[in-house]
């Protein structure tokens, strides 16, 4: 029996929010879910007590890294055994958590949802999709191994990886960099295919133009891992 | 022309050390960040006193107007304090972040048991 918890980081969600609550619910009752709240100035704290899911409150903004990791370090506290992380504002599709928990079963400590494994129908700006694919050979080079969705913030950990990540979880660009840090600090990643949804509502957090932007920053975020020092997985257990 | 820039920068370095030298004694300015701001100003009180040392570097340097190499050295201690301020702000941002997170993951606890407590005197236990 493994204990799983779902992490959610919100900010500024509380329309799409109860949505996504409700689905999960519905895809498993028992399922253990927490809310971090990642200082958001709107509803989001209370609609999500309202539905009866624990609630990690931050006092101020974070960003997103710091809002995971809130959410990890609870997790790791707590005892689970695997932290699924799934977006707020719907585009993951709750059922497909089966998929990424399947990832588990040949010893990997990381599965990765990745859109763009099997052909979803997820569409994105040219710009943002070139930045990405440039990211991914980046990322495949460094690390030896094929990752194509480096942005996924759909993605599952094991008990390793919760404490690893507990420790040591990059602030700026956390879903490129994480995949990183824990391949090279000796973690194994494994991607499955999985199918996204079109966001429901609001925006996302990296616009068409700012594609650019971000890729260098985060390209360049890479670089700097490359040389960075990394504990090894073996420190954990 | 020499002179007038030499009185200068003795009067402004002086002005730094004093001004320093306050600020600590009034507990405004922590030591462990005073420390190099203290050697920026003792530094550049010797080189705007001692005009012969700066002549030597300067000619050390390659530099033939002295006052330039001051300059140089301004810079440099300028650029060990900007330094310095970036080590402080990053250490500063992660404990704050450890911190909220911390709050975060109390409040939950709390909360938890602040329920626990309230269903207990509900079913009359306590």
């Amino acid at each position: 029996m493994t204990h799983k918890i779902v992490i959610i980081p919100a900010f500024n969600e509380e329309k799409n929010l109860p949505n996504v609550l409700l689905e999960l619910k519905k895809y498993d009752p028992s399922l253990h879910i927490v809310v971090v709240d990642d200082g958001s100035s709107d509803r989001t704290a209370h609609v999500a007590r309202k539905l009866q899911v624990n609630v990690l409150e931050l006092p101020f903004n974070l960003g997103i890294g710091g809002a995971v990791q809130t959410g990890l370090k609870y997790a790791h506290k707590n005892g689970f055994d695997v932290a699924i992380q799934v977006d707020a504002d719907g585009q993951h599709i709750p059922s497909e958590i089966d998929k990424l928990l399947e990832g588990f079963r040949d010893g990997s400590d990381v599965v990765i949802g990745s859109r763009f494994i099997e052909d979803s129908e997820y569409r994105s700006s040219m710009m943002r999709n070139i930045g990405i694919k440039i990211i991914a050979l980046v990322n495949s080079l460094i690390l030896g191994k094929k990752i194509t969705d480096n942005t996924s913030g759909f993605r599952a950990f094991n008990r390793r990886a919760i404490s690893f990540l507990s420790k040591n979880y990059p602030i700026d660009y956390p879903e490129p960099e994480t995949i990183i840090i824990l391949g090279r600090s000796g973690f194994q990643l494994k991607e499955v295919p999985v199918k996204m949804r079109q966001r429901m509502s609001g925006e996302s957090s990296i616009g068409a133009i700012a594609s650019i932007y971000f890729m260098i920053k985060v390209l360049l975020a890479i670089f700097i891992d490359i040389f960075k020092q990394y504990e090894e997985v073996s420190n954990y257990e | 022309m020499n002179d007038r820039i030499q009185l200068i920068a003795i009067l402004v370095s002086l002005i730094i050390a004093g001004t320093i030298f306050q600020l600590i004694r009034k507990k405004k300015l922590l030591e462990q960040y005073s420390l190099l701001w203290f050697f920026s100003a003792i530094v550049l009180l010797i080189f705007s006193v001692w005009r012969d040392l700066l002549d030597r570097m300067a000619g050390a340097m390659g530099i033939y107007y002295a006052p330039s190499a001051l300059l140089v050295i301004v810079i440099f201690c300028g650029f060990l304090l900007f330094l310095n301020f970036s080590l402080v702000i990053s250490k500063l941002t992660n404990q704050s972040k450890d911190l909220a997170q911390e709050i975060a993951l109390l409040q939950n606890k709390l909360e938890k048991l602040e329920n626990q407590s309230f269903q207990a005197k509900d079913d009359g236990t306590i």
